[in-house]
């Protein structure tokens, strides 16, 4: 019997799920401002769904009604991604240690 | 691009994204974190082009739309003021709520090109997680609206609550599920925009109720929901960078709103159905008998500070909204010109989001090793000379320890008054969020300081 692709899937979904909550359980309570702006600019890897949808309309007609939807999630996603990481890489410089002269 | 090749290399960016949340684990690895992340971000819209493999005018198009909403996010990215993060972050979780809603819009007018079927005849499960990805996409767009206007002082903090709203919003999931329901039996069109509609209604619905200092476990909430969201629409895609994503973001903001919800010692459903303050106002009219205070002036707290050989600051809410923390820093470091020992007290619910206060802090250049967490410093309360309580309340109230039938009884606070003298910078009197009064006001060891706290600060500083 073959098993649907569907399980394959959700195994990884599951999985994911568990590493997620390890890896989140170990990110020290001081960047929890950034880890929320980097799951945010991550999660718009949506945009791979944007794409897809942006560009399925044939050669002679860009714009369709549905690569319109399209290419607003690009642009929506896109602010996310340059966003959500430029402001993590900002927020992280901050944080220093203590100069070793003091 | 064979499809195997690209799913190889989707799965590449899902562990990239990985390694970018493990990389938060100490903030000497997160800066290379951010970059794996930035790294599995190259990687999947790269893998996305080369499959499609559309490089005609559409293509330059894409690229166009990209560099637009890239130089918009960018521009706000290096503009926004560090105080402002909670807003910027809810800000964002609408941008993805609402681009996963586009996403699913666009794969249901025209499923070929997602090879999902024909119009009016989707394959069955991918239009049931097409459509809870357009639902939860859509409660995370306006949930994170209500949320953002609520930040930004555009709506009022205050929780709206109205008859029968439990039962309206239990009425409106149920038929969300209905909705889902006949939507795959008849694959209507109409069906599918009433459901992105009512699940719109319902992200409104839900946040309206939340006050504003609950706002850290809604933005840990619609985090984990544009967490899902993705990964609803990773199932119809059949994309396992979006699920692992998906799934990543999901659980992360779900435990955040644990941690938000246990530092306030609350159910999440407490916190959901919302109205803490509403409801407790009664108990707090009651208890409003004229107590005296110590109050004194800024050359006051100096004398206390210069005499103490060590100091534990605890900031607050206050301390973000007065813009203090870089006054409060260059205090810190005349203080420890005079070799008084500074620490930095955080309690988890301190701010609007998780780690706030942190980032105000970093911002003020504040050595991270200095800032510790309500665990790690608690014990050293009782060994302290000069508690600096700046724009805290709540989660300073001794009563949360010893008083039952207080609301707030049985969340940890910082032992603020175990120090020997504390300083408190306040405005006023006035109870905060929790709507009851804090019994530290009124000890004899607490010398109040009623101004605005950056200015207090500067003042402090000039005296010592």
């Amino acid at each position: 019997m073959e098993i649907d692709p569907f399980i394959f899937r959700l195994s990884i979904f599951i999985l994911s799920i568990f590493v997620g909550y390890y890896v989140v359980w170990s990110v020290t309570p001081s960047l929890h401002t950034p880890l929320m702006s980097v799951t945010n600019a991550i999660s718009s890897v949506i945009i791979v769904g944007a794409i897809i949808a942006a560009l399925s309309s044939n050669d002679e007609v860009v714009f369709s009604s549905s690569s319109v939807y399209g290419f607003l999630a690009i642009v929506l996603a896109a602010v996310n991604i340059f966003g959500g990481f430029l402001v993590t890489q900002r927020m992280l410089a901050m944080y220093k240690k203590k100069k070793k002269d003091k | 691009m064979s499809a195997n090749l690209s799913a190889i290399l989707y799965l590449v960016s899902g562990v990239l994204f990985i390694l970018a949340l493990r990389g938060l684990s100490s903030p000497e690895t997160s800066r290379q974190g951010n970059l794996f992340g930035i790294i599995g971000m190259i990687i999947a819209v790269t893998v996305t082009f080369l499959s499609v493999g559309n490089f005609t005018s559409g293509f330059i198009y894409v690229l166009i739309f990209l560099a637009i909403g890239g130089s918009i996010g960018a521009f706000i990215a290096y503009r926004i003021p560090m105080t402002a993060m909670p807003e910027l972050v809810a800000g964002f979780h609408s941008l993805v709520g609402l681009a996963a809603v586009f996403v699913a819009i666009s794969a249901f007018i025209n499923p070929e090109a997602f090879n999902l079927g024909t119009p009016g005849n989707i394959k069955l499960a991918s239009l049931i997680e097409m459509a809870i990805g357009a639902a939860i996409g859509a409660i995370t767009f306006s949930g994170s609206v209500i949320a953002f206007l609520k930040l930004q002082g555009i709506m009022s903090g205050a929780p709206i609550t109205f008859k029968g709203q439990h039962a309206l919003n239990a009425l409106i999931l149920i038929s969300i599920v209905v909705l889902t329901f006949y939507l795959c039996s008849s694959q209507s069109p109409s069906l599918f925009w009433i459901l992105i509609a009512v699940s719109f209604l319902i992200g409104f619905l839900i946040i309206i109720p939340i006050g504003g200092a609950d706002m850290p476990v809604v933005i840990s909430m619609l985090n984990s929901y544009s967490g899902w969201a993705a990964a609803g629409i990773g199932f119809t895609l059949e994309n396992s960078a979006l699920i692992i994503t998906g799934a990543l973001v999901g659980s992360s903001g779900a435990i955040l709103s644990y941690i938000m919800c246990k530092g306030m010692n609350r159910s999440f459903f407490n916190v959901i159905l919302g109205g803490f303050g509403a409801t407790d106002q009664s108990s707090s009219s009651q208890s409003k008998e004229q107590r005296p205070v110590k109050s004194g002036n800024a050359d006051d707290a100096a004398f206390l500070m210069k005499n103490a050989s060590s100091v534990i600051i605890v900031p607050g809410y206050g301390m973000a909204v007065a813009q203090a923390q870089h006054a409060l820093r260059e205090m810190v470091d005349t203080l420890k010109k005079n070799d008084i020992k500074v620490s930095y007290a955080i309690h988890p619910v301190a701010g609007r989001m998780p780690g706030h206060m942190n980032v105000l802090l970093a911002e003020a250049n504040v050595p991270y090793d200095e800032v510790f967490e309500l665990e790690e410093i608690n014990n050293d309360f009782a060994n302290a000379d000069v508690a600096f309580v700046i724009g805290a309340n709540d989660v300073t109230n001794p009563v949360a320890k010893t008083d039952p039938q207080s609301p707030i009884y049985g969340m940890p606070v910082l032992d603020v008054e175990k120090c020997k003298s504390v300083l408190f910078v306040k405005r006023s009197l006035s109870p905060g969020y929790a709507g009851i009064d804090n019994e530290l006001f009124y000890r004899e060891n607490t010398l109040m300081l009623f101004a605005d706290a950056k200015k207090m600060t500067e003042d402090i500083t000039k005296n010592l």
